[in-house]
């Protein structure tokens, strides 16, 4: 039994790691209702820039700013180049645009920063605590509370701030909201740039784990059940998905692995995602879009 | 112009789109063997022909049914391994009704995979294409059966022949791939323009529409994928045995995918000549590149940034792409021979 909390203890810690991930997803999804496969892309260029800048002798706030300042310019770029024009295309267009924009993403990172393994220290102990006979590793409660602080702060901004009020109206009638003077092209330069903030804390968080390395880029494919569970276009749904992608994929590691072979945790999460679908085609917390013809 | 089109029937083809498809077609098999070498066949030509073959399948479903696929690699790899477990298991059967076979295997995955569809819209689906990617290539891996209980992880391709005709140099390898994808090019072609690749089309352009006009949505769906992973599913075999000569689930990993899906966008969705544009474009580009890489380390460019400066160029091209020329290079092509007339 102790074994089994730990494992799910564990799962979900890691599963608020995925949420991170996700969020990024959603917030653009919401503003401009592209799903922005590049995140993952962002996430490895955030930590990779981080990680060169602190090596290099920066200061680890100065570099953590001047980061920042990039994928500020990048979400700006984003949004000139490569959103304005293709306003009004169909989604997988959309879709497919972000792909190129993750492989210059990708391709720029490893070109300025090299391809090798970077450590990362953000100097957190990384000793597990004993809580009620159970093992947690710090470092996961530490990006646990990380994530909550971020969700908190991110629903209450889209909750009470006027910028929150012009991304509810862009995400519920871009054109409606366009008529009515919100400015489309600053709410995607902010929503990309706060998608770019996220991204470069789950890139800390997530290369502090595994080192700042190219398959840090792949954290992509994990958060994309738990956004498919959560609806792409709630930030508690990302929580709630993540917290059960995470669990139930160690647990199956763990419990069913060991009878049909390991390495299922690769695709359990999507087995996962499609049962839910099944049952929800919107994800658990998604709106059902409405057709018209 | 006209106008209004039904259904049923399908547009007559014009002299000229069935006398370049057959020019082409009469050039490759006649004339390239006689003048290319084997580095051209086996690393250029080869992978040309087996790429615009995978772009073909994946047409289909997501060029001219509209339905997102990030699994292409997943059905390549079903096709080749189960035309490898048919050379190797029932060696009474003849090659070319292993690659059949082996089709239909992947093509039953497809419908497989493919049922979510009916229930699930847009990008949610692409979790179902994910989850073939994923788990094909951890099935490969895991299950021993499927390698013939090959330890090394890694299959040499069998000796393939048809008939007396062993398929072992770089001239019968490319003939060999240019005969299939001769034949699925032709049937994809004809297939787009039947009531089925109507069907489809109108269930892309707009799926609620298509169904209140009594377009069967979720069968010509299934169809799309059934059809879309046999093509796919014989392009893997080809991958496998005439490009590669070696079989491994990680040969068919989601970079191969992404690499099938970017022929389509750069060669054009819902095009048939604009698979071979995009695999042309997809073959050529890494060489011209690295053949450039020479001239780069001059500038004090290493050879190892090239294939991050390839990505780079990639992708901006196929931003490039996605809004000036959505209908990609066919799209060009057939502009720019439009124009020539009135230019002379």
């Amino acid at each position: 039994m102790q074994f089994f909390i730990e494992v799910l203890v564990g799962g979900l810690l890691a599963g608020v790691m995925y949420s991170l991930v996700a969020i990024g997803f959603v917030l653009i999804y919401k503003a401009s209702g592209i799903f922005n496969f590049a995140q993952g892309s962002l996430v490895l260029f955030g930590a990779l820039t981080y990680v060169s800048l602190v090596e290099r002798g920066w200061n680890p706030w100065l570099s953590f700013g001047a980061t920042l300042a990039a994928l500020v310019v990048i979400a700006i770029a984003a949004g000139r180049f490569v959103l304005r024009p293709l306003v009004n295309r169909a989604p997988i267009v959309l879709f497919m645009a972000t792909l190129g924009l993750s492989l210059i993403l990708e391709g720029a990172a490893q070109l300025f920063w090299g391809a090798q393994v970077h450590g990362l220290d953000l100097g957190i102990d990384d000793r597990p605590l004993h809580l009620a006979g159970v093992m947690v590793s710090r470092f996961d409660l530490f990006a646990a509370a990380t994530a909550c602080v971020l969700v908190l702060v991110l629903s209450q901004l889209a909750k009470r701030s006027r910028f929150g009020l012009s991304l509810r109206a862009v995400a519920d009638d871009p054109l409606a909201a366009f008529a009515v003077g919100v400015r489309l092209p600053r709410i995607w330069a902010i929503v990309w740039a706060l998608a770019g903030f996220v991204s470069l804390v789950a890139g800390l968080l997530w290369g502090a784990r595994l080192g700042v390395q190219f398959s840090l880029s792949l954290v992509v494919l994990k958060a994309l059940p738990v956004l498919i569970i959560g609806g792409f276009s709630s930030i508690g749904g990302a929580i709630v998905g993540g917290l059960l992608v995470g669990a139930t994929e160690k647990l199956a590691e763990v419990y069913v692995g060991t009878v049909i072979g390991d390495g299922i945790e690769n695709w359990f999460p999507y087995l996962l995602a499609m049962l839910f679908l099944l049952v929800r085609p919107s994800g658990l917390f998604g709106e059902a879009a409405v057709e018209r013809v | 112009m006209e106008l209004t089109r039904t259904l049923a029937e399908p547009r007559r083809l014009n002299p000229r789109q069935i006398a370049v498809p057959l020019a082409s077609a009469l050039v490759a098999f006649a004339g390239v063997p006689l003048v290319a070498n084997d580095y051209w066949l086996n690393a250029i030509l080869v992978p040309f022909l087996v790429l615009a073959v995978a772009g073909l399948g994946l047409n289909f479903v997501t060029g001219y049914a509209g339905q997102l696929s990030l699994g292409s690699a997943a059905f390549m790899s079903i096709g080749a391994y189960a035309t490898y477990n048919l050379l190797v298991r029932v060696p009474a059967l003849p090659l070319p009704l292993d690659l059949l076979l082996g089709g239909l295997a992947s093509a039953a995955a497809g419908v497989l995979f493919g049922l979510p569809s009916l229930r699930i819209k847009g990008f949610y689906l692409i979790v179902s294409t994910l989850a073939a990617q994923f788990f094909v290539v951890w099935l490969f891996t895991r299950v021993a059966w499927f390698s013939n209980y090959d330890t090394s992880g890694v299959l040499s391709a069998p000796q393939l022949a048809i008939g007396h005709w062993r398929i072992d140099t770089p001239v019968s390898r490319y003939l060999f791939v240019l005969g299939v994808a001769t034949l699925l090019f032709a049937f994809g072609a004809s297939l787009v323009r039947s009531e089925l690749g109507r069907r489809w089309m109108a269930v892309r352009d707009m799926e609620a529409a298509a169904r209140v006009i009594g377009i069967p949505v979720g069968r010509s769906k299934l169809l799309a994928f059934a059809l879309s992973s046999f093509v796919l599913g014989i392009a893997g075999a080809l991958w496998a045995f005439a490009y590669l000569g070696t079989i491994e689930p990680d040969g068919f990993n989601l970079n191969l995918s992404f690499q099938v899906l970017f022929i389509i966008i750069i060669g054009g969705m819902g095009s048939i000549p604009g698979n071979f544009l995009g695999a042309a474009f997809i073959v050529l580009l890494p060489i011209l590149l690295s053949n450039a890489a020479g001239a780069l380390a001059h500038a004090g460019i290493g050879a190892d940034q090239v294939q991050n400066l390839q990505k780079i160029v990639f992708g901006t091209l196929i931003i490039v792409f996605l809004i000036k020329e959505p209908e990609g290079l066919a799209r060009l092509v057939q502009i720019v021979r439009q124009r020539r007339p009135k230019a002379s």
